[in-house]
């Protein structure tokens, strides 16, 4: 659906993405990922032709759109950082602009508004004037903007910036029912946003693509070792060594249980390698010694620590840098 | 086509519910009325020599006031991403603008039309020079817009583009005295390029095709450069 070739912008001296390269598949929720600046708006503003790539191409559907512009503009709603709203207008007449400049034909233009209206859940604001609607019915306003037309693509720049918690709640809702239907791209730097609308994520930093996969792939793949939390009634400097020595284990850890318990229970971090199960072993150790396991829970990272680790060091982002699917 | 008026009605829609229109209408048509009165009553002729004139240089004054507007507001305001994104030519984004301040201007100068009824209801004044004068006033009013939208796509700031206009009027305005001040050909070829020396033959009732030609293309290189602009803007992000 959208090919993102060798993409590079550079704004004079400074770089806003070098050499990104994804693909988006029909029916996907894409999720750019990344901190302030990193070049989400950037890529996005390619893809939806405000500006201009320095090197580098972007295909909708087969369509350049750089050279078939006016064929991918039909194909994509967007709906920019800030809803791009003119503010004296009513809601429905600024909705009749935009189709009309979509070029929705004039017999379908009633039912396309009523449509986008009712999708985006503003029917109850159609008549008033745009600038005194609050934030959340204007982003609102700004999505049904971006559904007019029902177009293949949708590309959101932050869609829950500056809403208060209800509203992002009903935003991020609207936007998983929209993926029944639509291919979206969406921005954040909400990483549990991210983690629960998109059936994909990619990482960029610093303009560069650091990592692609979903989101649980992601925060699987990128541990590099595995965890496991386990409570047991023993003799805690004894359960640790025991422990220690088992094969996998990497490191143990003891940590303070909680007070009631402190007398006769231990609460251990075992770091394992991902590639061998320790849990079975684990269990089988402490059973010969008569040591009750109370509780036993594995620990994945969660896609905050992927995301630090991978946008604040730099070495092992270079070694997670991996192709789209690997 | 059909996108450009779309682009165009929004733009008078947008002219005549902010007080802007207005404003600059009222200006315009109490500076042009003063001048009516003062000069039918000194010279006591049914004629709009001199009014037209007047009426042409307060209109330079007006002109990038009126433009300022177009193109930097969108881009303050970021609904630049909803044009540039949509389906639509830029040429059809800047020429719909542009058009919908002609027609602002249209509107005032229609008003305007009040003075010759007055001359013909209570004289008789020789037409010729009327028509030939409101032609010359539509061409040159509409060259000084062009130039205020071509200001305007250069930045974001109204106030900016609003200044910048001025200037540029105001030196195709001064050209006109140059043949006072240089000799030779490079005085005429500058006097040439005046904006409102060009206007006087209108007045006189003299319709010259050359200034007819330069007129639009006047406008035209003004609109070209407009679209040029807001087009590289993609480059520099």
């Amino acid at each position: 659906m959208i090919d993102v070739r060798n993409l590079t912008k550079r704004y004079g001296k400074a770089r806003g993405i070098e050499d990104l390269t994804f693909t988006v598949d029909k029916g996907e929720i894409l999720g750019f990922l990344g901190p302030n600046g990193a070049g989400k708006t950037t890529t996005m503003r390619i893809i939806t032709g405000y500006l201009a790539a320095t090197s580098g191409t972007v295909k909708v559907d087969g369509f350049d759109v750089f050279e078939d512009a006016m064929e991918t503009r039909g194909k994509i709603g967007y709906l920019p950082e800030n809803p791009p709203l003119y503010k004296e207008m009513t809601v429905r007449s600024y909705l009749q602009f935009v189709s009309e400049l979509k070029g929705i034909p004039r017999s379908k233009r009633k039912a396309a508004i009523d449509l986008a209206v009712e999708s985006a859940g503003i029917d109850t604001v159609c008549n008033r004037i745009i600038s005194n609607l609050s934030r959340g019915y204007r982003q609102r306003v700004g999505l049904a903007q971006a559904l007019l037309g029902a177009p293949e693509i949708l590309i959101l720049d932050e869609p829950t910036i500056g809403l208060d918690p209800r509203q992002i709640i009903e935003i991020r809702r609207l936007i998983q029912s929209l993926g029944e239907k639509h291919t979206i791209v969406l921005s954040s730097h909400i990483l549990p946003e991210v983690s629960m609308i998109c059936s994909r994520v990619l990482i960029i930093n610093n303009g560069r693509l650091v990592a692609s996969d979903t989101p649980s792939g992601l925060s699987r793949r990128l541990r590099g070792s595995g965890r496991i939390a386990v409570q047991v009634r023993g003799p805690a400097d004894r359960v640790a060594s025991v422990v220690r020595e088992l094969p996998g284990v990497r490191s143990v850890s003891v940590e303070t249980p909680a007070p009631e318990t402190q007398e006769r229970e231990v609460l251990l971090s075992v770091e394992t390698d991902v590639s061998i199960d320790v849990r079975e072993s684990l269990f089988a150790a402490m059973a010969s010694h008569k040591w009750p396991i109370v509780e036993m829970k594995t620990i994945d990272m969660s896609l905050e620590d992927v995301f630090l680790k991978l946008t604040t060091e730099e070495r092992l982002g270079d070694e997670t840098e991996v192709a789209p699917g690997a | 086509m059909r996108k450009m008026w779309s682009i165009f009605k929004r733009e008078v829609a947008s002219y005549f519910t902010s007080p802007m229109a207005y404003v600059m209408g009222a200006v315009f048509l109490l500076i042009s009325g003063y001048f009516f009165s003062i000069i039918l009553l000194a010279t006591n002729s049914a004629s709009l020599q001199g009014v037209l004139g007047n009426m042409a240089v307060v209109f330079l004054f007006i002109a990038p006031i009126l433009t300022m507007r177009l193109l930097a507001e969108e881009r303050k305001l970021g609904t630049d991403e909803l044009l540039m994104t949509a389906p639509v030519s830029i040429t059809s984004i800047v020429v719909g603008k542009y058009l919908a301040a002609v027609f602002t201007y249209l509107v005032y100068l229609a008003i305007t039309l009040v003075y010759p009824a007055i001359l013909t209801k209570y004289g008789s004044p020789d037409m010729g020079p009327i028509y030939s004068g409101y032609l010359g006033m539509l061409l040159f009013g509409a060259g000084c817009l062009a130039v205020g939208t071509f200001t305007s796509s250069l930045t974001d700031n109204q106030m900016v583009a609003g200044i910048i206009g001025f200037g540029l009027l105001l030196i195709f305005w001064v050209l006109g005295w140059s043949t006072d001040i240089v000799t030779g050909a490079l005085g005429d070829t500058l006097t040439n390029l005046s904006l409102l020396k060009r206007f006087d033959d209108f007045q006189k009732g003299i319709i010259d095709l050359s200034s007819v030609f330069y007129y639009i293309s006047f406008i035209f290189i003004f609109l070209f450069l407009a679209v040029r602009v807001v087009d590289s803007r993609r480059w520099s992000g």
